[in-house]
């Protein structure tokens, strides 16, 4: 056996894990420094940076004024002078007017620059839907970003996670879009003490199982955990990929993993066409073809700019009984009355 | 734009400004470098040897000489997509800029930015940026990092951002200039307004076209200099960067110039009025300041001719020296993708599988 | 070239009869076409064409059973032509084996890669034979004929088929919309292993050599087909099971008056119902509500099945053969007709797929078209069950006092002890005589 340390846990929420880490980078590196609309006085909208304006002042907690475009390049600059800047992106929704600075900007120029200069940002921002805030404030645009080179873009789906990652992006050489979900901040886990360090670009196998695989991630990853112990209580054993990374994919877990089960579904908030979902379908097509025993099945939210009203809201995103439901259809399986 | 008010003073027949001749003759072989760089990248892009789009500094000459004059090496340069001048001023030589032009592995970016991202982390040259205004908002935060770096002084660095009259319609202008208002950054702006966004007039383009005035919105001074004038083009850009650097004071500074021909290699600029064309062309400053020091007798006849020939010279060399270059190796397509390295970070080429079938 | 050898067609077989030349010598041979007509113990398969030629040689002659890999014609340029019928089983194929042990499949393809071959060779062609003659062995076998039709399968129960010599086309897939799956793959192997399992009879055991068969004048020692083989060897197996016979008699007087309403109102779509589909049906809707009898003894275990699959025993010339009505609880009568007239014509051609003949959880055997009144038939294992059917016979019965004549049959049902005791299996039996005196109840 080894000598190796198993360090105490904590269970935080989603919420503690950021602003602790947040704290703990900007005590550990005095290139960090954190950049957004309301994250200081106001404590952030979602309340991550409560408390860190206090302690680090307003130089390291700086409040920008509405100003995505400017605020997101500005920390771009400060990057490219050897600045370690976390934006918060009050929402994702909001990010598409620091687009051209994010895509344009951001994930180029080290590669246009041959190498000249590094881009160490994250952009940290939190998507989804389902709180009634309408079409404009209810998007997963995680797509955009994972569609771009140079981008790495990570989701996220536990307070550990959460915390490891967040870690790692800060630490990262490149700009990192960092994906929260609204639903997942007082989210509870198990949190490791000490710093924890994930490795972006690779995706966990966070249930196994051998009759059907649900890659998901982010807070599709809960609803797939979800599902897959209800469905093992039928008999059915499921596997539960989380990407982790969107981009880079870890196609090989992914494959892996149906490799095993012949029989993949995946699980986005984001609307289907053109999404994370299609881009596994492919993946799963190249690289288990032969092993699969069923079409690929996306489980994604309906393809309308969301409502505000609960019931059409509800109607539109995809749930937890969606996805068993989709699951049973794989395999074959006659429903049971629960499922709608 | 021929109502355009005009700044500059006559030219006197002693050495113009009292300047030292020395520093006279280093501006004109400055202007004379960028003249015979541009027209003949002009050539090399009719040859083929240029690709992509390529925006010449032909007509901005003195502004381009002036405001290199007055930046220091400490200092850091954004800039648009029209660059040349800037990279060869700011001591890149004519060769590796050249060579980005041509797509080689020797140009300044090792041919990946091409004309328009020319780059340079040891003299500072921040880029060279494509997008209209993509510049300022990095630029605006390269003047956040250096607030919290260092304190304020005349040996603190600051920058200086490049844009055109075009790019102060965008939002992010006014984003920016915000910003370095508000947390008062070392930061100069300067709006190299040549009167013509592609082919649209600042008149139609601005509902204030004096676009100086723009700054009074943020705090900020506004200052307006003509641009063929390469002295009082420095001495504006001096002050401007005196008050960024000791006072954390951002300054507008709107440079008045001409641009000789269409807005890139491949415009013939017929948009442009033959009255209006000859205007530029009388204002050309490279002829007019070269005549100027040959009146001032800092120049012979014979001194400038030599100047011009070895300019042309320096310039064929770097053509040679492109041209002899090898292409970038195609295995090194990935090579920059990323700083940090990363597990399953993409490789394949077209058409090549995503990953080994397992 | 290499010879065309006997290929192997499914996972059990080691020999398979030529039992029809389909190709005759001096053919020309297209890469595909079929050489001839090979029985395995399964089923009837088409012998493919692995190259374009001309047919030289029949090396076996139709009737032969030949062990797999070894040659049964040669396929060449047309200049090696021998006519007349060689020996069955010729002895000096065996001589050739290791030469010709490599697949046809692999020997085939590089052909395809280096050059599509004319369609005719003439016969001063260049020999192309390097390529031909230097097979690279890889141990994959082609094992399934080109596919005829549409057949809808996921990839992985493709590849599992491949892996175990599993021709899908014998398979009928119970997926969504058809598809073949991983499971009907894994049913299938499982189908072949069970029959693998009990020893195959050596040829020598059924094929008496013709030199014995001369000798005895007094008799004949006729050949036994692979299918007559199996049969007896699972008849002989199922004699080992304890097992006990029930029998009643049914009055068919309504449900023959409810077969001619039936027929009357199916007249427009051309479909005819018979007695026997009715007591298919009956049988498949009492097996639903006696899921103790639509069962099978599973070493140790007794199996339930989920689905109602009935078997209906065929003759044929060659043996007996029973097709599987499968779900024939789901099915309407009329579908349950037409689905057992075409099992019953592929039987009898010989065209019956594994699929079709394997996952049946009860049987029923009818003779009475031959007269017979009533009969025990012996259990299809592992099924727990299996009815007999005799003819329908005019009894004498006295009803409101009158003597009438009523149209009666006896069945008999064969019941598994194993799996099944006396009272259970009468239940099940009385049930299914009144679904078919009230035989309204056989559609609700």
């Amino acid at each position: 056996m080894t000598d190796k340390v198993v360090p105490a846990t904590r269970t935080i929420t989603y919420r503690q894990a950021l602003n602790e880490t947040l704290r703990y980078e900007l005590e550990h590196d005095e290139k960090v420094f954190l950049i957004g609309e309301e994250i200081g006085v106001f404590e952030g909208s979602y309340k991550i940076t409560a408390g860190l304006l206090e302690d680090f002042g307003p130089d390291r907690v700086l409040d920008a004024p509405i100003a995505e475009e400017g605020f997101v390049g500005a920390a771009l600059g400060a990057a490219m002078l050897g600045m370690r800047p976390v934006v918060e992106i009050m929402t994702i929704n909001f990010s598409l007017i620091a687009i051209d600075q994010i895509v344009n900007h951001a994930a180029k120029m080290r590669s246009m620059f041959a190498g000249q200069v590094s881009i160490p940002l994250v952009i940290r921002m939190p998507g989804g839907g389902g709180q009634q805030l309408a079409a404009t404030h209810s998007q997963n645009l995680e797509v955009w970003y994972a569609h771009i080179p140079g981008l790495k873009v990570v989701a996220p789906s536990t307070p550990a996670d959460a915390k490891a990652l967040l870690t790692a992006a800060i630490r990262d050489d490149d700009p990192v879009i960092f994906l929260e979900n609204l639903s997942l901040y007082s989210a509870k886990g198990e949190v490791p003490d000490g710093e924890q360090i994930a490795e972006i670009g690779k995706a966990a196998v966070v249930k196994t199982g051998t009759d059907l695989t649900i890659v998901s991630y982010s807070r599709g990853t809960t609803t797939a955990l979800e599902v897959a112990h209800q469905l093992e209580a039928e008999g059915l054993s499921i596997e539960v990929v989380d990407l982790r990374s969107l981009r880079p994919l870890d196609r090989d877990t992914i494959c892996a993993s149906v490799r095993k089960t012949g029989h993949a579904v995946v699980f986005e908030d984001d609307w289907l066409s053109y999404g994370i979902g299609a881009e596994i379908s492919a993946t799963i097509g190249e690289g288990v073809f032969d092993f699969l025993d069923a079409p690929v099945r996306r489980v994604a939210a309906a393809e309308v700019p969301l409502p505000y009203a609960k019931a059409l809201e509800r109607a539109a995103l995809p749930s937890a009984a969606d996805l068993a439901r989709v699951v049973r259809e794989v395999l074959n399986i006659s429903s049971t009355p629960n499922d709608k | 734009m021929a109502a355009k008010a005009r700044t500059r003073p006559k030219a006197e027949v002693e050495a113009p400004g009292g300047e030292p001749a020395d520093t006279l003759r280093g501006y004109y072989e400055q202007m004379s470098l960028v003249r015979a760089f541009e027209l003949r990248s002009s050539e090399m892009y009719a040859r083929a040897k240029i690709g992509g789009y390529c925006h010449l500094n032909l007509g901005e000459e003195a502004t381009v000489v002036g405001l290199m004059a007055a930046i220091e090496a400490r200092d850091y340069l954004f800039t648009g997509y029209r660059d040349h001048g800037y990279a060869l001023l700011r001591g890149l030589s004519p060769e590796r800029v050249m060579a980005e032009l041509f797509g080689k592995v020797t140009g300044v970016s090792g041919g990946r930015g091409g004309s328009m991202h020319l780059f340079d982390a040891e003299t500072r040259l921040f880029g060279g940026y494509g997008i209209v205004g993509g510049q300022i908002p990095p630029a605006t935060g390269a003047a956040l990092a250096l607030k919290y770096q260092a304190a304020a002084g005349p040996d603190a660095a600051a920058v200086m951002c490049l844009l055109g009259d075009g790019t102060t319609n965008i939002g992010a202008f006014h984003e920016s200039l915000n910003l370095a208002g508000l947390w008062k950054l070392p930061i100069v702006y300067v709006i190299v307004n040549n009167g013509l966004g592609m082919g649209t007039t600042v008149e139609k383009a601005s509902a204030e076209p004096d676009l100086y005035k723009r700054a009074a919105s943020y705090r900020m001074p506004g200052v307006r200099v003509d641009g063929d004038d390469v002295l009082a083009v420095r001495d504006a850009a001096r002050d401007a960067l005196k008050q960024a650097r000791e006072q954390r004071q951002p300054v507008l500074l709107e440079v008045m110039c001409y641009r000789l021909r269409g807005h890139s290699v491949v415009d013939p600029a017929r948009y442009r009025s033959p009255e209006d064309t000859t205007i530029a062309q009388e204002s050309d400053p490279v002829p007019s300041f070269r005549a100027e020091l040959i009146a001032a007798g800092v120049l012979s006849e014979a001194d400038a001719a030599t100047i011009d020939e070895t300019c042309d010279a320096r310039v064929s060399e770097a053509v040679t020296f492109a041209d002899e270059s090898p292409e970038p190796d195609v295995d090194d397509l990935f090579a920059y993708v990323y700083a940090s390295k990363v597990a399953n970070a993409p490789s394949a080429l077209p058409g090549e599988p995503v990953m080994d079938a397992l | 070239m290499p010879d065309v050898i006997m290929p192997r067609l499914s996972d059990t077989m080691e020999e398979g009869e030529l039992s029809r030349w389909m190709k005759q010598v001096g053919d020309e041979i297209h890469k595909g076409d079929v050489l001839a007509e090979i029985e395995t113990d399964k089923a009837t398969m088409d012998l493919e064409a692995f190259d374009n030629g001309i047919l030289e040689q029949h090396l076996v002659a139709a009737g032969a059973l030949v062990p797999i890999g070894e040659p049964v014609a040669r396929i060449g340029d047309g200049s090696n032509i021998v006519t007349g019928s060689a020996a069955p089983a010729a002895p000096t194929a065996v001589a050739d084996k290791a030469a010709v042990v490599a697949p046809p499949a692999d020997a085939a393809a590089p052909v395809a890669a280096a050059a599509p071959a004319p369609a005719a060779p003439a016969p001063t062609a260049t020999p192309t034979g390097e390529l031909r003659t230097s097979p690279t062995p890889t141990g994959e076998l082609r094992t399934s004929p080109a596919p005829t039709g549409e057949l809808r399968t996921s990839p992985l129960a493709r590849k599992i088929g491949r892996e175990h010599g599993i021709d899908l086309h014998t398979i009928a897939g119970t997926g969504p919309q058809g598809r073949i799956t991983r499971t009907d793959v894994d049913t299938a192997i499982l189908a072949q292993a069970s029959v693998a399992a009990v020893p195959a009879p050596t040829p020598a055991a059924v094929v008496p050599t013709s030199a014995a068969a001369s000798a005895a004048a007094d008799s004949v020692d006729v050949p036994v087909s692979r299918i007559r083989a199996v049969t007896a060897r699972r008849l002989t197996e199922s004699q080992a099971v304890p097992h006990f016979f029930l029998t009643s008699v049914v009055n068919v007087e309504r449900l023959v008056d409810f077969r001619a309403e039936v027929n009357e109102s199916l007249a427009a779509l051309g479909t005819k119902v018979s007695l026997n589909d009715l007591f298919v049906r009956a049988s498949a809707v009492a097996l639903r509500a006696h899921p103790e009898v639509n069962a099978s003894w599973g070493d140790g275990v007794i199996r339930r099945h989920h689905h109602v699959n009935v078997g209906v025993a065929v003759a044929t010339d060659d043996g007996l053969l029973v097709p599987v009505v499968t779900d024939a609880d789901q099915k309407s009568l009329g579908a349950i007709a037409v689905e057992t007239r075409a099992l019953a014509g592929l039987a009898r051609t010989g065209g019956l797929s594994l699929g079709q003949m394997t996952g049946g959880t009860f049987t029923i055997s009818n003779l009475g078209m031959f007269g017979i009144d009533s009969f025990t038939a012996v259990l299809n294992p592992p099924e727990a069950g299996i009815l007999a059917i005799g003819a329908a016979t005019d009894v004498p019965a006295v009803r409101d006092g009158v003597l009438v004549s009523l149209p009666t049959v006896k069945i008999t049902l064969t019941v598994d002890h194993r799996v099944l005791d006396g009272a259970v299996a009468a239940a099940f039996l009385r049930d299914l005589v009144t679904l078919l005196e009230e035989p309204l109840r056989i559609v609700l």
